[in-house]
C-alpha cells in the first residue's frame, strides 16, 4: 500500500527503522505499530500485520520525540519575534514533540490565568506539547514569590526568572523550599550581574582585541555555586539552564557527587561555537551566556558525556531581523536553535567520535523530560506515540530564509550540518515532514 | 604606493607599507601647512560626509580641515542620541546618505564594530574615526607619524602606553601600527584597567609605572575617563594622579630625550600634571598638527591617489 503524507491513518506501521530508545540505537532494523496515537507495538525485526498501511523508514533512525526543556515563544507581547503557532512549528520541524517554555514574556507567565493561555495557544496550534515554566518572583522583579501553588495547579512544570538571574540569594532559598514542597524544579539563569556588568560576550583574548566589554566566566560560576549550595541546604530541586563554562561543570559534578538534587542543560551553540565566532561583530553570535573558549566547550561536551549534565536544551530565542541587524553591543542576546539542534549534536558531538547518537537521543528524550519531571520522552508499548524519524547521513546548508518559525537570527547561517530530521509525529499525527517542503 | 583598499578601518588591517606610504604622504601634505595656501584642489567636486554618533571636538574638526584643505565638498552630521533611539538602524541612516551620492564617510559610533559594518553595506568609502574600544586609526597613524619625526626609524623603540588600556582604541590602533614597524609597545595602567588578553595583540604589560617608564623613548599617555571612577575601576582622581600620573617626578625617572604624548582633551593634573602637559618634553601640539596631515593622506589614498604624484615616494 503506499504511503500517504496528506492521509496518515489512524493505525500504520513505520517499518525499516533503526529504534533509538534508553540511550541506545539498536543496530538491527525494526518497527512500530501505531493505533490510535499510541504505541501498540515495537520491536526488531520485520511485523506481520496483515492489510496495515505500511510507512517504509528505508533504514532511517526512528526516536522518541525530542524534548526541548528550554524555548523562548515570544507571546504574548513579542508577536514580531515568534508566537506559540510559529514556535511550534520550528519545534516541529526540528524533531521536537515537547517543549518547556520561559516565563519572561511581556507580560511574564507570573499568574495562573497566564499559564491557561499558554496552554491555550498551544492547543490550537496542536504542533507539540508545551509544558510552560513560571516566573519565580511577580513580573520578574527578582522581590516577591509568585504563587508557586497556584501555577503549579494551572500547568506550571517549575519557576525561572529565565532570561535574568535571581540576584536575591533568601528569594532564591524560599523558591527551592517552595517549590520542593509542589514537587517542581527551579531553574537558574546563573549570571551574577555586578560581575557581568555590562558585558557583550565571552571575557577574553576577542573581547580585548575587538573592544567589546566580557562577561567572565566567574559571574556565571559564583552563581552556580551558590544556587548548588542553597539546594544543597534546602533539598530542592535546582536545575541549571545553559550551562557553558568549566568551571560550571566542576561545581554541578561535585554537587551531584554530594547527592543535591541538581540537574543542568548544555546548548548545541555552547557544544559546538567558541567566542571566536564574534570576530566579524556578527550579532548572530551573541546570546548570553555567551560563548566561550575550546576548553569549555571540552568540558561542557564531557559533562554532556558524563550526565554531569543531564541534556541539551536549545534556548531558542527568537529576534527580528531589525534587531540583529543592530551594532554587537546594542543587539539583544539569544539565537534560534530547535531547527538545527539535532544536526548541530550530531555534527559536533556524534560524527567527531565524542558520543554516540543513541546517548545523544538520550539527551534529548528521556533525560530532559526527567529534568522538569514531564511524562514524555520514551517509545514504551502503550505510550502516546510521540516519534521522530532522523537520517543522519543527509547533508544540507541551513539557510535561514527556510526556517519555519519566525525568526531568522541562526548561528549555523551558510553551515554545512550532516543528520536531517526527516519527519515528526506527535500522538501517531505527521507534525512536519521534510518533503512538505518540496 | 597608493592604498588599494576601499575603507580604513583599523591599523590592524594596515601593512608595513601601507602606513609607511600614508606617513610619507602625510609628511608631503605636512610641509604645505607652511605656505600661505595650505589647500590643494585633489577633492574637488567629492563629497565627504562626517557621521558622528558620539560627542567629539578635535577629531572632527581635525577631518573637517583635512577634508577642506583637499577641497572636499563637506557635510557634517552628529547625533548624540544613537539611531537606534530613532528607531532606525545604522543601515537605514548609512543607506540614505548614500543614495544622496556621497564618495566618503568619515563615521565615528560608540559600538565597536560599526566602521567594519558601514564599510560591509555601503560602496562609498569609510574611514573609521573611532568605534568605541576598538580602533582610532586616525590617531594611531598620527601618534606614529609624531613619534618618527622624533625617533626616525621606529624599529627597536620603546613606546610606553599608560592609561585605561581596556576602554582604549588609541591604545589597539598604537600597539597594531607601532607592531607593524618593528616598535616595542609596552601598556601600563592600573590593573583593573589592564586586560590579561592585551599581551596577545602585542604589547608587554608592567603595571609598575616606574618600571615601565624606565627604558622608554616615549609615553603616550592616555586620557582617563573620569565616568569610569563610578564603576569601581578605580577608586580617585587623587589615586589615579598618586599611581599613575605623569609629573616631573615620573619624567626624572626616563631617559633625557623621552618625550610625551597625549591625545587629548587631558584632564590636567590626573593623568598628567600641567608641567608636563606645558613642558619642554611634551609634543602634544605637533600631534594636533600632524592629525590634520595624516587624514588629508588617508583620504587621498583612499580616493586613488598617487602618493609619488606629491613627491612623496618611499
Amino acid at each position: 500500500m503506499d504511503w500517504n503524507w496528506n492521509r496518515i491513518p489512524a493505525e500504520y506501521l513505520v517499518t525499516n527503522v533503526k529504534l533509538a530508545r534508553g540511550g541506545k540505537l539498536s543496530k538491527r532494523k525494526g518497527f512500530l505499530h501505531i493505533q490510535k496515537g499510541r504505541v501498540q507495538a515495537l520491536g526488531v525485526g520485520e511485523p506481520s500485520r496483515e492489510g496495515v498501511p505500511v510507512l517504509d523508514g528505508g533504514g532511517l533512525v526512528c526516536a522518541p520525540g525530542l524534548v526541548d526543556v528550554h524555548v523562548h515563544f515570544r507571546e504574548p507581547g513579542q508577536e514580531e519575534k515568534e508566537t506559540i503557532a510559529t514556535g511550534v512549528r520550528a519545534a516541529a520541524a526540528g524533531g521536537f514533540t515537547s517543549v518547556v517554555t520561559m516565563p519572561n514574556t511581556v507580560p511574564p507567565i507570573d499568574s495562573a490565568p497566564m499559564v491557561r493561555y499558554l496552554l491555550d495557544r498551544a492547543d490550537e496550534a496542536a504542533l507539540c506539547r508545551v509544558f510552560p515554566t513560571a516566573a519565580i518572583s511577580k513580573g520578574l522583579g527578582g522581590e516577591t514569590l509568585t504563587e508557586f501553588g497556584d501555577l503549579v495547579r494551572a500547568g506550571a512544570v517549575g519557576f525561572t526568572d529565565d532570561g535574568k538571574p535571581v540576584m536575591h540569594g533568601k528569594l532564591m532559598q524560599f523558591a527551592l523550599q517552595y517549590a520542593k514542597q509542589l514537587g517542581v524544579p527551579v531553574t537558574c539563569h546563573a549570571e551574577d550581574c555586578t560581575l557581568s556588568g555590562s558585558g557583550v560576550m565571552h571575557a577574553g583574548y576577542w573581547s580585548t582585541k575587538l573592544g567589546l566589554s566580557g562577561i567572565p566566566r566567574l559571574a556565571e560560576d559564583s552563581m552556580i555555586f551558590r544556587d548548588v549550595e542553597l539546594a544543597k541546604a534546602t533539598g530542592g530541586h535546582l536545575h541549571v539552564a545553559h550551562v557553558s563554562t568549566k568551571g560550571a561543570v566542576e561545581i554541578i559534578r561535585r554537587g551531584k557527587e554530594d547527592g543535591v538534587n541538581v540537574t543542568g542543560e548544555v546548548t548545541p551553540h555552547h557544544l559546538s561555537l567558541d567566542h571566536s565566532s564574534c570576530r566579524d561583530f556578527s550579532p548572530h553570535f551573541k546570546m548570553n551566556p555567551p560563548l566561550r573558549e575550546e576548553e569549555d566547550i571540552e568540558a561542557v561536551t564531557q559533562g554532556l558525556i558524563d550526565g554531569v549534565l543531564d541534556c541539551v536544551a536549545t534556548d531558542h530565542a527568537p529576534h527580528t531581523g531589525m534587531e540583529k541587524e543592530l551594532m554587537f553591543d546594542q543587539a539583544p542576546f539569544g539565537v534560534v536553535g530547535l531547527e538545527t539542534a539535532l544536526a548541530v549534536c550530531h555534527t559536533y558531538l556524534v560524527l567527531e567520535g565524542k558520543m554516540d547518537l543513541g546517548v545523544l537521543v538520550g539527551r534529548m528524550t528521556e533525560q530532559a523530560a526527567a529534568c522538569y519531571g514531564l511524562p514524555v520522552g520514551t517509545l514504551e508499548e502503550g505510550a502516546e506515540a510521540d516519534f521522530m524519524l532522523f537520517d543522519p547521513d543527509e547533508r544540507w546548508v541551513v539557510d535561514p530564509a527556510k526556517l519555519a518559525g519566525r525568526s531568522r537570527n541562526t548561528p549555523y547561517a551558510g553551515k554545512e550540518l550532516t543528520g536531517r530530521v526527516k519527519a515528526t509525529f506527535l500522538k501517531g499525527r505527521l507534525t512536519w515532514h521534510d518533503a512538505a517542503e518540496d | 604606493m597608493s592604498l588599494d583598499r576601499k575603507d580604513l578601518i583599523g591599523l590592524e588591517d594596515l601593512s608595513r607599507d601601507e602606513i609607511l606610504s600614508i606617513l610619507n604622504t602625510a609628511e608631503a601634505f605636512r610641509s604645505v601647512f607652511d605656505r600661505p595656501v595650505r589647500s590643494v584642489p585633489i577633492m574637488r567636486g567629492k563629497t565627504v560626509v562626517n557621521l558622528f554618533f558620539e560627542p567629539s571636538t578635535r577629531t572632527r574638526i581635525s577631518f573637517e580641515l583635512a577634508e577642506k584643505r583637499l577641497s572636499a565638498d563637506i557635510v557634517n552630521f552628529s547625533a548624540a542620541s544613537s539611531s537606534l533611539k530613532k528607531g532606525e538602524t545604522l543601515r537605514d541612516t548609512a543607506q540614505n546618505i548614500e543614495a544622496m551620492k556621497v564618495d566618503m564617510i568619515v563615521m565615528r559610533h560608540s559600538s565597536p564594530g560599526a566602521a567594519a559594518y558601514l564599510g560591509r553595506v555601503l560602496k562609498a568609502s569609510v574611514i573609521n574615526a573611532g568605534d568605541g574600544p576598538h580602533e582610532h586609526p586616525t590617531q594611531g597613524l598620527l601618534d606614529i607619524m609624531t613619534m618618527r619625526q622624533r625617533l626616525g626609524n621606529l624599529e627597536g623603540k620603546k613606546v610606553t602606553i599608560i592609561g585605561d588600556i581596556s576602554h582604549s582604541r588609541v591604545a589597539r590602533s598604537n600597539i597594531y601600527g607601532l607592531g607593524r614597524l618593528g616598535a616595542e609597545v609596552t601598556v601600563c595602567g592600573p590593573p583593573t584597567m589592564v586586560p590579561r588578553a592585551i599581551a596577545k595583540l602585542g604589547a608587554k604589560v608592567e603595571l609598575d609605572l616606574a618600571k615601565a617608564v624606565a627604558k622608554a623613548d616615549c609615553l603616550n599617555i592616555l586620557r582617563i575617563q573620569l565616568e569610569r571612577q563610578s564603576q569601581m575601576v578605580f577608586p580617585s582622581n587623587r589615586e589615579y594622579a598618586l599611581m599613575y600620573g605623569v609629573n616631573e617626578d615620573v619624567l626624572r625617572r626616563t631617559k633625557p630625550e623621552c618625550f610625551v604624548m597625549h591625545p587629548g582633551p587631558m584632564n590636567r593634573d590626573v593623568e598628567i600634571s600641567s608641567d608636563v602637559a606645558d613642558g619642554p618634553r611634551q609634543v602634544i601640539l605637533e600631534q594636533v598638527t600632524n592629525g590634520v596631515a595624516v587624514r588629508m593622506a588617508v583620504i587621498y589614498l583612499l580616493s586613488g591617489g598617487d602618493p609619488g604624484s606629491l613627491g612623496a615616494g618611499e
